[in-house]
């Protein structure tokens, strides 16, 4: 079994789109994926009244790629919008509960929207980089509800930043007949590949998300080298995003 | 020109049209070469024991004596009823197949008491935007029990077509395709594996050519690391984490595997194990099921 390792983020970006509360932009190889985050009021379900909302959208235009027509999501998007709402929900990158205002009545609902500007292969990894990069730029004003007028009040001066608790990093592998894996494959890659398998891993060596969607089998040995792999992805990962972060104007 | 139409079960052959011009329902199609209904490939069907054999296959998941693993598996005490006897660690389950005149290949398979109907197109004419020159497209739709299909359905579906595309011969067929229709009948627990066992079942009474079967286990974590296999609803909305995987027949290895909920590594090596172990009880039910069907006795 050989290794071939690829391309690192090339290049990440946060806070680039104004209007939107936070944002990121992330190229893996020639893969580009944006995320925009939007805050909006809502009311929590009533079967947990102290949470919140974190609802993730992938979009795969016909920009993107000559494969998708625009239209209703088709399903390759359906799949990864269905990816990103697991790792969000398994990895617990932020608790829930923090995007409650008032019990019962209101909470934040954070609407993330993730477009795909260049898909070349390796879209779950990008959008989850993508995601984690926008979550952590998210500034949220603060809220305080009006006891006469039961109105929200916002301040919006005042701001501040979401609390992530964990950094799900994802790591892809293209398997071709059990004999050779691809980190980080390309839409080529993809494409010729007997089957792939994403590793979502937290700092802690806790996995998110085992997602093997059919394919050539493999044996548990093989599984075990993905792990180890996984583990180092997220090493490389996690320094490029604390660079980037340190590097960003505190607003 | 004649083409030979069989009907399983009647054990005769009947020779519907001697001309290539339509007879009803069927009319030549010069790209596959054969005269064809228009969802359904004529083709040669091994003829089946007559309609009075039995069709339904019950077996239970007992493991006697084989779950002597290192893991922590918890040997099941559970007051509710219809309790998994003691040392077994999967729920009752049945197969029944051929229920359905229509598609070519049926089979509702039951997991204690979740159930899923699985029916099988194919191979059949294929549309021209969707076809591969060199092998069969499959397809699959997943039928929730209610409301509408949406995007976790999409997902799922997906999964049991690769699962399914691994497996299956489709360089035999070419430019046809081959439709998985799943309805769930009800849920009570491990849904996804029990979706890939009826899927599994109706490819085989189809006749659809497989390089080998597969089947689906489920298992949960719970918060002290106990692992439960076949875990029922109550027990998967309990869990810490829901691991399903898909395991083939011939070396056990990892189909497809999608999980829910925080593990490690270690938990994850357990998991499968006990998946793997687990899965030659599926198979030999499989193997019991269609020994009983096809014997002559």
């Amino acid at each position: 079994m050989s290794w071939c390792i690829k391309n690192l983020p090339a290049m990440q970006e946060t806070g680039s789109i104004g209007t939107a509360d936070g944002s990121s932009l992330v190229k893996l190889g020639n893969t580009t994926v944006i995320c925009g985050i939007k805050a909006e009021f809502g009311a929590p379900p009533t079967d947990a009244p102290d949470k919140g909302y974190v609802v993730p959208n992938v979009d795969l235009s016909p920009l993107c790629s000559w494969r998708f027509r625009s239209g209703p999501p088709g399903e390759e998007a359906q799949v990864a919008s269905q990816f990103i709402a697991d790792v969000i929900e398994n990895s617990q990158i932020i608790q829930k509960e923090d995007l409650c205002i008032s019990s019962g009545k209101l909470a934040w609902v954070l609407y993330c929207d993730l477009i795909c500007l260049n898909h070349d292969g390796n879209i779950l990894d990008a959008c989850t980089f993508a995601l984690l990069a926008a979550l952590k730029n998210v500034q949220l004003p603060e809220v305080t509800i009006n006891e006469e007028t039961a109105l929200a009040e916002v301040n919006l001066k005042k701001k501040s930043y979401l609390n992530i608790r964990t950094h799900p990093v994802a790591t892809s592998f293209a398997v071709f007949d059990d004999t050779l894996l691809i980190v980080d494959p390309t839409e080529e890659e993809e494409h010729l590949a007997t089957g792939t398998l994403t590793v979502v891993m937290d700092e802690e060596g806790k996995l998110c998300c085992l997602h093997k969607p059919g394919g050539s089998g493999l044996t548990g040995a093989k599984l075990q080298d993905c792990m180890s792999r996984a583990v180092t992805r997220h090493k490389e990962v996690k320094k490029l995003m604390d660079e980037v972060f340190k590097s960003m104007k505190p607003k | 020109m004649a083409f030979l139409d069989f009907r399983g079960g009647s054990g005769r052959v009947q020779i519907v049209s001697k001309r290539r011009a339509t007879c009803g329902r069927h009319s030549w199609s010069p790209r596959v070469g054969a005269c064809v209904r228009r969802t359904h490939l004529v083709r040669k069907r091994a003829l089946l024991g007559g309609s009075n054999k039995p069709r339904l296959h019950v077996g239970s998941g007992a493991m006697e004596g084989a779950m002597q693993t290192e893991s922590k598996i918890r040997a099941d005490s559970r007051t509710e009823p219809g309790p998994r006897g003691p040392g077994c660690s999967l729920r009752h389950f049945a197969c029944e197949q051929n229920l359905l005149s229509r598609p070519d290949g049926s089979a509702s398979f039951l997991q204690g008491d979740t159930s899923v109907l699985a029916g099988v197109y194919g191979p059949a004419e294929v549309k021209i935007s969707k076809e591969i020159f060199n092998k069969a497209t499959l397809e699959v739709i997943l039928r929730p029990k209610t409301g509408l299909p949406g995007v976790a359905e999409k997902s799922r579906e997906r999964l049991i077509r690769n699962t399914c595309e691994a497996v299956v011969l489709g360089a035999l067929h070419p430019r046809t395709s081959i439709t998985v229709v799943l309805q769930v009948v009800s849920d009570a627990g491990s849904l996804l594996a029990c979706c890939l066992n009826a899927a599994c079942m109706a490819l085989v009474d189809a006749g659809v050519p497989m390089r080998a079967l597969f089947c689906g286990v489920t298992c949960a974590l719970d918060s002290d690391g106990t692992l439960m296999l076949d875990p029922t609803a109550k027990q998967e909305k309990e869990a810490r984490a829901v691991l399903t995987f898909a395991l083939d027949s011939v070396e056990r290895k990892l189909l497809m595997s999608t999980t829910k909920g925080l593990y490690s590594d270690a938990e994850l090596q357990q998991c499968l194990a006990a998946a793997q172990t687990a899965s030659t009880h599926v198979f030999r039910f499989y193997r019991e099921s269609l020994q009983r069907r096809y014997s002559k006795s």
